[in-house]
């Protein structure tokens, strides 16, 4: 077999920097922590206003005993609920997130704070807010005709 | 007038292909159209929805199924030169896979499977909707089979000798849709199907998803490695050059081939039912997968520079020059190339395990797959018509310089809707919108990108609009050319080609355990653990 020697310096290029790539998101994964929503945790939708987590009247933001922040929401058509939610900047934040009805998602505008909202699953979210601010949750899947419309405010406050 | 063999099953496939693109032009158009606002009035989010489904529905599995099929009929009668052996077989598949088209398509345009080219689940489509894209994809099993079978058929008469590479890829990506259609056939068979016709009651999402995800990355590949064979075989040998080297191509194909499939889950990074380390492990099989697309780049360019040295260009870049950029073939392969340089770059922020969040969901999304689908690809199919269509029909072009405008339309326009796209995308504008009723100060910056989308929307049209004329015009014209096919010659070609590399074997046996490696515990999750499955929902 027959490969140019030019041809040989370029695979090697190109391989390294792919193995390169590899190392540093490896490295922020393992060694830094840096995971998306992975939390693989199931959950009955159709019964989620039964449920102890995700009823009406657990819904929204609670202060743990450690200091941190746990929010609960319920992402339905069309809107999060609750729709205004208020979080301390520099705070470690859980949020924990679930759909009775299709599927769901959002990201923030400006932050880096995103999830996929999928029905018979809880995804888990973990973040921390830099600065303050007003921010909004966006919709990012469509969920049916009115998908445009969901959207909901977050504000993150002084600590 | 000579004739070719095989003509009217190629051109069949290829006209259906192309029908079928226009229409998925026009609803385009209509969409930046929506979402722009320029026309309040036709703001409705009915309307939007059932057009996105038809267009993604129509440009992913319609437009790309039937053109691959025509290209690989007419790379197997013109690169193996034999005839098609039970040509009926062909027929059978092309008939299957239109009646599932037309079944899919009318449910679309009726608006009863405004569920997006990605199904989504729990969301229920007409179940004419999913019958129809099995069809289609059991169709295109008949074409996969008979091009595996005409190699091993020219292989068994001519022994010893090389497979032409044209062959080699359409076989490589045949066996490479036979195993990644399976991911979406079981989706429909198992779940979507008989739940849509109320046989069973709920369905798992997150199985669903795991299972179109299988196909989801792999069919990229599918839509492919057409336009790379078009870069490797057609186009150097089109510039008056050669193939830099026949194994470097072979090997680039089969990792294409091989590791494309079981990376699928990066579809998945978001999403809350599958475990961090399996997304990390799909991860690092995507960032594998870069390397044959730039292995193939380094290879198309030193075929053009041996073609510009030939032609008697001189100097690092004087060779650039003496190209011959006046053939459509040609020029499409040096725009193909670049818009996957820049797809390329948006392609590894998407593949970036933590990164991706930045971007999911986003319009960046749609950005990127513009520019390596409907970019990449797209013109290099564009550019495979010109090519083939005189030798197929046995009638000049109709116009070559409609058809350098044409390619150079698509380029820009695709540019000046992909750009600003990827843009709206960092700016936060979420991708499968009808309207964005969103706070000023969300919409901040987003009116000028809009304007560029429109503006390149525009552009693709009328471009998809000469293309079509320039065909049609084609079969019209009264100046005949012969229909000459000969293979690319390599500029050092193997006394004798491994047999690792003239054939697959091996490869589909590794592929069979790659796969079971990467997606076997992943599917097979949902059958271990207490899962809640959902009925179906309307729009």
């Amino acid at each position: 077999m027959h490969i140019d020697k030019l041809e040989k310096f370029w695979i090697w290029l190109t391989t390294i920097t792919a193995f390169a790539a590899t190392g540093v998101l490896g490295f922020y994964a393992l060694h830094l922590n840096i995971h998306p929503p992975s939390n693989v945790e199931t959950i009955d939708s159709s019964r989620l206003h039964l449920s102890k987590e995700f009823n009406e009247n657990n819904l929204g933001v609670k202060k743990n005993a450690d200091g941190s922040v746990t929010v609960t929401l319920v992402a339905a058509r069309y809107g999060f609920f609750p729709s205004h939610i208020k979080v301390p900047a520099n705070t470690p934040v859980k949020l924990r997130i679930a759909s009775p009805d299709v599927l769901h998602g959002f990201h923030v505008p400006g932050l880096n704070f995103a999830t996929m909202v999928i029905p018979g699953y809880v995804s888990e979210v973990h973040a921390k807010f830099p600065k303050t601010g007003e921010f909004f949750l966006l919709c990012n899947e469509f969920c049916g005709l009115g998908h445009d419309h969901m959207w909901s405010k977050l504000t993150v406050t002084n600590k | 007038m000579e004739k070719m063999h095989g003509k009217n099953l190629i051109l069949a496939n290829m006209w259906v292909a192309f029908t079928f693109f226009m229409v998925a032009i026009l609803l385009g158009v209509f969409q930046v159209l929506s979402r722009a606002g320029y026309v309040p009035g036709l703001q409705i989010p009915e309307l939007y929805f059932g057009s996105v489904s038809t267009h993604g529905v129509i440009m992913g599995f319609v437009l790309t199924t039937f053109a691959i099929m025509g290209f690989g009929y007419f790379a197997a009668v013109n690169s193996l030169k034999m005839n098609i052996p039970h040509k009926w077989f062909g027929w059978t598949g092309f008939i299957i896979a239109l009646t599932g088209t037309l079944m899919a398509a009318s449910m679309l345009l009726s608006g009863q499977a405004s569920v997006m080219y990605t199904f989504y689940p729990p969301l229920k489509a007409h179940p004419l909707f999913y019958a129809g894209a099995a069809l289609l994809v059991v169709g295109s099993w008949f074409w996969a089979f008979h091009m595996i079978w005409m190699m091993n058929k020219w292989k068994k008469e001519n022994p010893g000798e090389t497979v032409p590479i044209l062959m080699f890829g359409t076989v490589a990506n045949a066996i490479l849709w036979l195993f990644t259609s399976l991911g979406v056939t079981l989706e429909i068979l198992f779940l979507l199907l008989p739940w849509s016709l109320g046989w069973i009651e709920t369905v798992d999402v997150g199985l669903g998803r795991t299972l179109f995800s299988w196909t989801l990355h792999a069919i990229v590949y599918f839509w492919l490695i057409p336009a790379y064979l078009v870069l490797y075989a057609i186009v150097p040998k089109e510039a008056g050059g050669k193939l830099f080297c026949d194994e470097m191509a072979r090997i680039s194909l089969i990792m294409l081939m091989v590791i494309s499939v079981p990376i699928g889950m990066h579809h998945l990074y978001m999403d809350p039912f599958q475990a961090a380390g399996w997304k990390l492990v799909h991860m690092v099989g995507t960032l594998l997968v870069a390397l044959p697309t730039l292995f193939t780049g380094f290879t198309v360019l030193a075929g053009l520079e041996i073609a510009g040295r030939l032609a008697g260009g001189r100097g690092p870049f004087g060779w650039f020059f003496a190209v011959p950029w006046g053939k459509p073939v040609v020029l499409a392969g040096m725009l193909s190339l670049l818009m996957l340089t820049f797809g390329g770059f948006g392609g590894l922020v998407n593949a970036s395990y933590s990164l991706n969040a930045l971007v999911h969901n986003t319009q960046w999304i749609t950005g990127h797959f513009h520019l390596i689908f409907a970019g990449t690809s797209i013109i290099m199919y564009f550019a495979f018509a010109y090519y083939m269509w005189p030798k197929v029909t046995g009638k000049e072009l109709f116009s070559t310089k409609i058809a350098l405008w044409q390619l150079w339309l698509w380029f820009i326009g695709m540019l000046t809707l992909t750009l600003p796209w990827h843009y709206l995308g960092m700016l936060g504008q979420p991708r499968r919108i009808s309207s964005s009723p969103y706070p000023e100060v969300v919409r901040e910056g987003w009116a000028l990108q809009e304007l560029g989308m429109f503006i390149g929307g525009v552009i693709l049209m009328v471009s998809a609009v000469l293309f079509i004329y320039n065909l049609l015009r084609t079969h019209g014209n009264t100046i005949s050319v012969a229909p000459a096919f000969n293979n690319v010659e390599c500029l050092n070609p193997a006394a004798r080609m491994p047999a690792l590399l003239n054939g697959f074997g091996f490869w589909t046996v590794l592929i069979f355990f790659y796969l079971i490696v990467g997606y076997g515990y992943p599917v097979l999750q949902f059958f271990l653990m207490e899962t809640h499955g959902v009925e179906p929902w309307g729009i």
